[in-house]
């Protein structure tokens, strides 16, 4: 019975996660006054890049060919453990949520393995600057989940997430663990204050620079990797803010898909309206959602709440 | 008729904020301290004129604390008028005029407005205005220090106003603990606190002293957080230092004595006693550190202060009422005029360093026979009032069998006396390495002051008036002890 | 319903307190302990059962004196002394952030038996409130410019108001603005001095104010 709505959940994940770039950036289109590009642009990006052949320099070893389709894969796989709309993961079990955060971390240190392997300098520091934030970003995810996990009593992510509920003594920590979250959604997705996902020459951008040498099949593992793991910490995110709180499936569903694009929407609001961090500012904010997720902890941890 | 203690230095204070000539500010000084010493004596002879008026009241022990600062701030505003040259001082227009004023008109308005919330410590009966005169009087004494206008006493100011600061916040804490003692019908009230005294919560109540103590004990200037004290004393010109020591100290130890009451009220008197005789050691023993090879006899006299507060500390811990506050008393007097003697030294050998002073005796006979006095009368050697007040705290400490306690207080006493003795003889007769201007033989109008201070100290003990100590006793009893 | 309110009231309070122990421009610092002086004035209104108009006054005194008067006085004063505005901290602002964990759980640790029987006992107001206590006190001690700690007096006043709130300590409202008035006057004050400390070491670094001891 559970079987098929998780299957259909995998299902609309790979079909919609390229979406979500779309709708941000039609948010973003709409902030600046221009009609922007198609909503559907990113699976015409894909289309081109699936026909095309990939170029391989010839100092790169087997470590860069290896690199897109492990982080493709890691992606991939982490939406395997994504409770949706209320439902349980098709492969979720106690303690997956630890699996997800080093399914992330794989895929990331194949990205970054493959940018050093090019030997260039420039991509060299663009992996550089991941490791560092990465670094902060994934105590402060990690802290996040914990909180959650003390919340629900389960280390579940299915468990996790179905036991979600707003009272008032829950209020506090939930909003502040949801505010982490979206703060490791923008720079885990390298989004504006934090990366600059548009340009590909300032030095200050994280992501884009390690993909520099990227072509053909191996770019549209890359972006579509991205895609998917844009979603799987959104839903993460609006999972928090909206529990399936419907009786129906269809709405619960409805109301998490609905969800999603208010994510995208609001991460567009954001790019829009602010302007990239000072790179020595980043570890600042990442520190700031540590400290978030921390205090949601101590929140929960109270006797009385 | 009770506005009128607080209203007329208020009233005058603030007219001396304007742009007024300097000698009417002059005036406007000398008129509030004069009415306002009139006004305290003349509610000691009608007390029905002064009948209380909201949350004001004269009570003993307000009265008794108004009369001493009211006395003090007379004989300083004699000394500020007779020695002239704090009250004038070049006349500079600026666009922001706060930030410019003369120092000499910051110092006259600051002064009574010092003496306003002063007076208003002494009249409240309610822990919040309390509270907000007590904080009064930090802002009004904040501006007196920084008269100098250079960065050590700046640094003092700040020192002083932050930390002084700090320290009364603290005691709204208090305030606000005491609230939540007594929930909604008790208030804060001193009247309703007593009568509602059997139904506060005493664990709140404890809490609440421990804030009032660490809090106004900041002000009051008792280790460890006496720590402005020196600096702020050695910083402000001599006759600030004198009300600073003489009366400010005073409405401190006053408000922590209101909490002691009311702690004493729901039976709880050993808690904040022992609470007493904690710091009170704590600031004898560390003023006796600090007191020991001083070279700045400015610094030396505040550490003093230090010292005798810590000894009113003891005194209120071991039950000692009537010591207590008749130290209170001599210590005002004597300590005033100390300070006032200091700033004569001071403009005299033109340093507060003890190597500079030295000499004193041939360089100026009379500030030098001044001094000496002063030191023995602060000493306590009989026949000062000094000499007494500490007897009856001892006496006292040794019925309740506080041996140990004794034996301490004795020592540090005895250190005290021992390094303030060679202090002041290398002051008087040391010789200083170079010559110095021979000292013309005349009349100096500002030891008057200092002269009619210690008179008064000398008074106390040798012929104190029944009226006064039954003064005294009921203002201890007042306070709970 | 009110808890909720008031839970998310305190939550922009401590938020406010670990933005003003973490951001390294003072005018940010000032900005923030003015928005905080702001929601504060909410406080009592949503403590108190009985909406009263006669707390309306005092809840607007407060807003004006805590919110804009206080702020604006601190920050014209550091406006005019012409310093640096970038913070120099003695210690990291990270170290400061997490500092500040600790200090909230404590607060946490000292609230719990506090947490007697007033209205707000299931909230998170007394904890709040002493951590905002604590905040100002970390920032007089740890941050040593003058601005600083005459913000961290103000932070530590915000924090003692929350906590007369929490408590519902209603004082008369003549002994109320008295209060209020001492706090204004004590900030304007510092703020002269403030003017005073610019012109003289040319910074308001108070490390340099050191010439005074034994």
């Amino acid at each position: 019975m559970r079987l098929l709505p998780a299957f259909l959940h995998v299902l609309l994940a790979l079909a919609l996660a390229p979406l979500l770039p779309g709708v941000i950036n039609r948010t973003k289109a709409w902030f600046g006054g221009r009609h922007g590009r198609p909503l559907f642009q990113l699976y015409y990006d894909l289309a081109k890049l699936a026909r095309k052949s990939a170029v391989y320099s010839r100092t790169t070893t087997w470590v860069f060919r290896a690199g897109p389709v492990i982080a493709f894969a890691s992606s991939a796989l982490t939406v395997l453990l994504l409770p949706f709309a209320g439902q349980t993961a098709p492969a979720g079990f106690p303690g997956d949520f630890l699996l997800l955060i080093y399914l992330f971390a794989l895929g990331r240190f194949f990205t970054m393995a493959a940018a050093l392997d090019t030997g260039s300098a420039f991509e060299g520091m663009g992996a550089s600057r991941e490791a560092t934030f990465s670094a902060l970003a994934e105590p402060a995810f990690f802290l996040g989940l914990a909180a959650l996990a003390f919340h629900a009593r389960s280390i579940s992510l299915g468990l996790i997430y179905e036991r979600m509920s707003w009272s008032t003594s829950t209020v506090a920590p939930l909003m502040l663990v949801a505010a982490a979250f979206f703060v490791i959604l923008l720079i885990e997705n390298s989004r504006i204050p934090f990366d600059d996902p548009e340009t590909h020459l300032e030095l200050t951008m994280i992501h884009e620079v390690m993909v520099l040498d990227r072509s053909g099949p191996d770019f549209l593992l890359i972006q579509y990797g991205a895609a998917l793991k844009l979603w799987v910490m959104a839903a993460l995110f609006t999972g928090i803010l909206a529990p399936a709180p419907f009786a129906s499936y269809g709405e619960n569903l409805a109301l998490a898909l609905g969800a999603q694009g208010l994510a995208a929407v609001l991460i567009g609001i954001v790019e829009s309206t602010m302007a990239r961090l000072r790179l020595a500012r980043i570890p600042q904010m990442l520190t700031g959602s540590i400290i978030l997720s921390l205090l949601s902890l101590l929140f929960l941890l109270r006797p009385f709440a | 008729m009770i506005w009128l203690l607080p209203g007329i230095p208020l009233l005058t204070g603030a007219i001396s904020l304007l742009r007024i000539p300097r000698s009417w500010r002059r005036a406007l000084l000398v008129f509030a301290a004069v009415s306002h010493s009139a006004l305290t004596a003349l509610a000691f002879r009608f007390p029905d004129l002064f009948a209380s008026h909201g949350w004001l009241a004269l009570d003993k022990a307000g009265h008794f604390f108004l009369a001493i600062s009211s006395v003090l701030f007379l004989i300083t505003t004699l000394h500020l008028v007779t020695d002239c040259h704090y009250l004038s001082g070049s006349e500079t227009r600026s666009s922001d005029w706060f930030l410019a004023t003369e120092p000499s008109a910051t110092l006259a308005a600051c002064l009574n407005l010092f003496l306003a919330t002063m007076t208003l410590c002494a009249l409240s009966r309610h822990l919040g205005l309390l509270w907000v005169a007590v904080e009064g009087t930090t802002l009004a004494t904040a501006p007196l220090i920084h008269y100098r206008r250079d960065s050590s006493s700046l640094e003092a100011t700040w020192k002083y106003l932050v930390l002084c600061s700090v320290g009364i916040a603290v005691a709204l804490l208090g305030n606000f603990f005491v609230a939540a003692a007594g929930g909604e019908h008790a208030g804060l009230s001193l009247d309703s606190l007593r009568s509602n005294a059997a139904s506060l919560n005493p664990v709140w109540l404890k809490a609440a002293f421990v804030f009032f103590i660490v809090g106004y004990g900041t002000k009051m200037g008792l280790a460890p957080m006496h720590t402005w004290l020196p600096d702020a004393h050695s910083e402000a010109p001599a006759p600030v230092s004198a009300l600073l020591s003489g009366a400010l100290l005073n409405c401190a130890f006053l408000a922590v004595l209101r909490a002691h009451a009311v702690l004493a009220a729901a039976g709880l008197a050993d808690f904040s006693k022992g609470i007493f005789v904690l710091f009170g050691v704590i600031s004898l023993v560390v003023a006796a550190f600090f007191i020991v090879g001083q070279g700045d006899y400015k610094r030396l006299l505040a550490y003093s202060s230090v010292e005798n507060m810590g000894i009113l500390s003891i005194a209120v811990g071991v039950g000692a009422g009537f010591g207590g506050l008749f130290h209170a008393l001599n210590h005002s007097l004597v300590k005033g005029g100390m300070f006032l003697l200091a700033g004569g030294i001071l403009s005299r050998c033109g340093s507060t360093s003890v190597r500079d002073a030295r000499g004193l005796s041939d360089r100026a006979r009379m500030v030098a026979g001044l001094w000496l006095t002063g030191f023995l009368a602060l000493s306590g050697l009989p026949p000062f009032g000094i000499f007494f007040s500490k007897l009856a705290i001892l006496k006292t400490m040794i019925d309740g069998g506080h041996w140990l306690l004794t034996t301490l207080f004795l020592a540090a006493l005895a250190i005290v006396f021992i390094a303030m003795s060679r202090i002041v003889l290398l002051m008087l007769f040391d010789k200083p390495e170079k010559g110095f201007p021979t000292q013309r033989s005349r009349i100096q109008l500002d030891t008057l002051a200092p002269l009619l201070l210690l008179l008064l100290a000398l008074a106390t003990g040798i012929f104190l008036p029944e009226s006064v100590g039954d003064l005294i006793r009921a203002a201890a009893q007042e306070v709970g002890l | 319903m009110t808890n909720l309110w008031i839970d998310l009231l305190c939550l922009l309070l401590m938020l406010a307190n670990f933005r003003m122990l973490g951001v390294s421009r003072l005018g940010a610092c000032v900005r923030t302990a003015a928005h905080q002086g702001m929601l504060l004035c909410l406080l009592p209104v949503l403590v108190a059962h009985d909406f009263t108009l006669g707390l309306v006054p005092v809840v607007l005194l407060g807003l004006i004196v805590r919110g804009i008067l206080m702020p604006r006085l601190l920050w014209r004063a550091v406006l005019k002394a012409g310093v640096r505005r970038e913070l120099v901290p003695e210690v990291g602002f990270l170290f400061s952030l997490l500092a500040g964990v600790v200090l909230l759980g404590l607060c946490f640790l000292i609230a719990q038996p506090l947490q007697a029987d007033q209205a707000t006992a299931r909230t998170l107001a007394l904890p709040v409130a002493l951590f905002t206590i604590m905040t100002g006190f970390y920032l007089i001690i740890m941050r040593r410019t003058a601005a600083m700690q005459a913000l961290g007096y103000l932070v530590m006043e915000n924090g003692i108001f929350a906590f007369g709130a929490v408590f519902a300590v209603h004082e008369p409202a003549l002994i109320e603005m008295g209060v209020l008035l001492d706090v204004l006057l004590a900030v304007f004050i510092m703020t002269i001095m403030i003017h005073h400390i610019g012109r003289e070491f040319d910074h308001l670094d108070t490390d340099s104010m050191s010439v005074l001891k034994d």
